[in-house]
């Protein structure tokens, strides 16, 4: 599969792989910056030096022993992918928004399943990244090594023994390393207790950050937690400081949907069920709605409410219900309130609600 | 006198910030001062990420002092990156800018990382750039004073040879072998 049909379909093989923790944690993300030593970082790049950057990785990643030891994976220039394509690969979080501005001098490395993508001269010139479903980030920190290890063997980093990998932002330096968890954590938000939480973690040289909403109002439940600091931790140590807490906060949040549950048990059934029965019956759907009813949904198949969805199929709606991937499945500019039609549509067809009584 | 943010509606409310021993002062409508108010700090500029940096590089949240200064400014030999740029973006311009900076940034980065010596990962390969190779000299120049100032000859000896023996690998052009 090319990377062009990659982005024609919301889904990715990784949302089906195993996925320990998988009733809080939804996805693992290792992200290594990397810059060659000897071009200029990329915002001082032209274009011609920028294309040498884009050859010198593309021969990197050609090379036998990564083919051999990690996969095929393909470069594309990102001026070769429309301009939906590219906000597809941002809703996916394969790029960043950054990746998209002065497209001809950016490209990005995939594997055919999505599980590790290399932005290249985005801040830095190399941005490795692993992501990987539930709770792994020490499988994703391994890979990232390792793809990093060998197109070391390629390529000059620029390095300093008592700074660690140079990057083009002082705060990346160091291990150039950023381990991330998206957890979804309606329990805590329901008992009132994720204030308290985000807090602690904020201590504990942690970010948090809603994923698709502002602070702790996040829509779908959903935060994404990460490791501030890049200097003078090794790779090793930031990811099980952040794996231990990660595991703190699941199993807070097992206890307060637990608790919920035990003490509320009509009400939260009732919340699943009429989530169930939106996304399945709705003609107009808003995304922050439906990201919220998802989250409904996602919460009452790990109680075991529901049953007859799993949660790859919810990860793989999260990403078809972006307004880019709507446009895309169309095949047209969709209006705001069209699109709310066609996502209500899209839901009922997935959910199955159009096998059982046509439209 | 307009609001010199909207450059609009007439200026009522004059505020004064100060960031850093940084006096600043600006004449606001009522509407713009009510935005600031709710974006909770922050005059223009805006406070991203470059103009902390500035303010903790003991500049100001602005680089125009530091243009005026006088004396040569630093530059990287390398890239040409001028420390005023730096302060304006927060960004370096290559691996080198880290080198011709030093001073600057390392209490830059004690208070961002917390940290200011690496452990962990290091290249594989690391000695096949000539650059690297230099840079490893001069650390470890540095690391000979400090022993011959704590007078521990024998490390500083030790240290002497590794420093010879990296210079000759210079000579005889690492990378040049490895390519």
């Amino acid at each position: 599969m090319s990377i062009k049909e990659t982005v024609s379909s919301a889904h990715s093989k990784w949302m089906d792989g195993f996925a320990p923790e998988s009733d809080v944690v939804i996805s693992s993300r290792v992200r290594a910056a990397r810059n060659l030593e000897q071009f200029p970082f990329p915002h001082l790049l032209d274009e011609e030096k920028a294309a040498q950057v884009i050859n010198a990785v593309r021969e990197a990643v050609a090379h036998k022993e990564m083919v051999d030891r990690v996969g095929v994976l393909e470069l594309v220039v990102l001026n070769e992918l429309s301009p939906l394509e590219r906000q597809i690969m941002v809703d996916k979080h394969l790029i960043s928004l950054d990746l998209l501005l002065e497209s001809q001098k950016k490209a990005v490395v995939l594997r055919e399943d999505e599980v590790i993508s290399v932005m290249v001269n985005e801040e830095d010139h190399l941005r490795i990244q692993c992501l990987q479903p539930g709770l792994q980030l020490d499988q994703a920190g391994q890979l990232v090594n390792l793809v990093d290890d060998l197109l070391g063997k390629t390529l000059d980093y620029a390095f300093m023994e008592k700074w660690g990998y140079l990057t083009t932002c002082p705060t990346n330096i160091g291990t150039g390393m950023r381990a991330s968890v998206m957890l979804h954590l309606p329990g805590l938000v329901l008992v009132g207790q994720l204030g308290g939480a985000l807090n602690t973690i904020s201590k504990l040289g942690l970010t948090v950050r809603g994923l698709y909403g502002e602070g702790t109002e996040a829509a779908g439940d959903l935060f994404q937690v990460s490791n501030q600091v890049t200097l003078g931790q090794s790779e090793e140590e930031i990811i099980s400081n952040l794996t231990s807490i990660v595991r703190q906060l699941l199993a807070q949040e097992r206890v307060a949907r637990q608790a919920l549950y035990r003490e509320k048990r009509e009400l939260v059934e009732d919340r699943v069920w009429r989530a169930y029965g939106i996304l399945k019956h709705a003609r107009v759907l808003s995304s922050e709605e439906a990201l919220k009813l998802f989250s409904s949904l996602r919460l009452g198949f790990d109680l075991g409410i529901v049953s007859d969805i799993s949660t790859g199929l919810i990860t793989e709606l999260m990403v078809m219900i972006q307004p880019a991937y709507l446009i895309k499945m169309s095949g047209e500019d969709l209006p705001a309130y069209r699109r709310d039609v066609y996502r209500a549509e899209l839901i009922r067809k997935r959910m199955g609600e159009l096998n059982n009584q046509g439209v | 006198m307009l609001c010199e943010r909207c450059q609009q509606r007439p200026a009522t409310i004059h505020l004064t910030e100060v960031i850093n021993n940084h006096k600043s002062k600006i004449a606001l409508c009522e509407v713009c001062a009510r935005e600031i108010q709710a974006q909770g700090f922050g005059l223009l500029p805006p406070l991203s990420l470059p103009y902390f940096l500035a303010g903790l590089l003991g500049h100001g949240f602005n680089a125009e002092s530091l243009e005026q200064s006088d004396g040569p400014e630093i530059k990287c030999e390398s890239c040409g990156l001028s420390e005023s740029q730096f302060v304006k973006r927060g960004l370096l311009g290559c691996g080198n800018c880290y080198r011709s900076f030093a001073e600057k940034l390392e209490p830059l980065l004690r208070r961002i990382q917390g940290k200011v010596e690496h452990v962990g990962k290091m290249p594989a390969d690391s000695l096949k750039s000539d650059a690297w190779l230099k840079n490893e000299i001069e650390v470890m120049r540095k690391k000979l004073k400090r022993a011959i100032e704590a007078e521990e000859y024998e490390e500083a000896a030790g240290i002497r040879d590794d420093i010879r023996r990296m210079e000759k690998q210079l000579e005889q052009g690492v990378s040049g072998n490895v390519n």
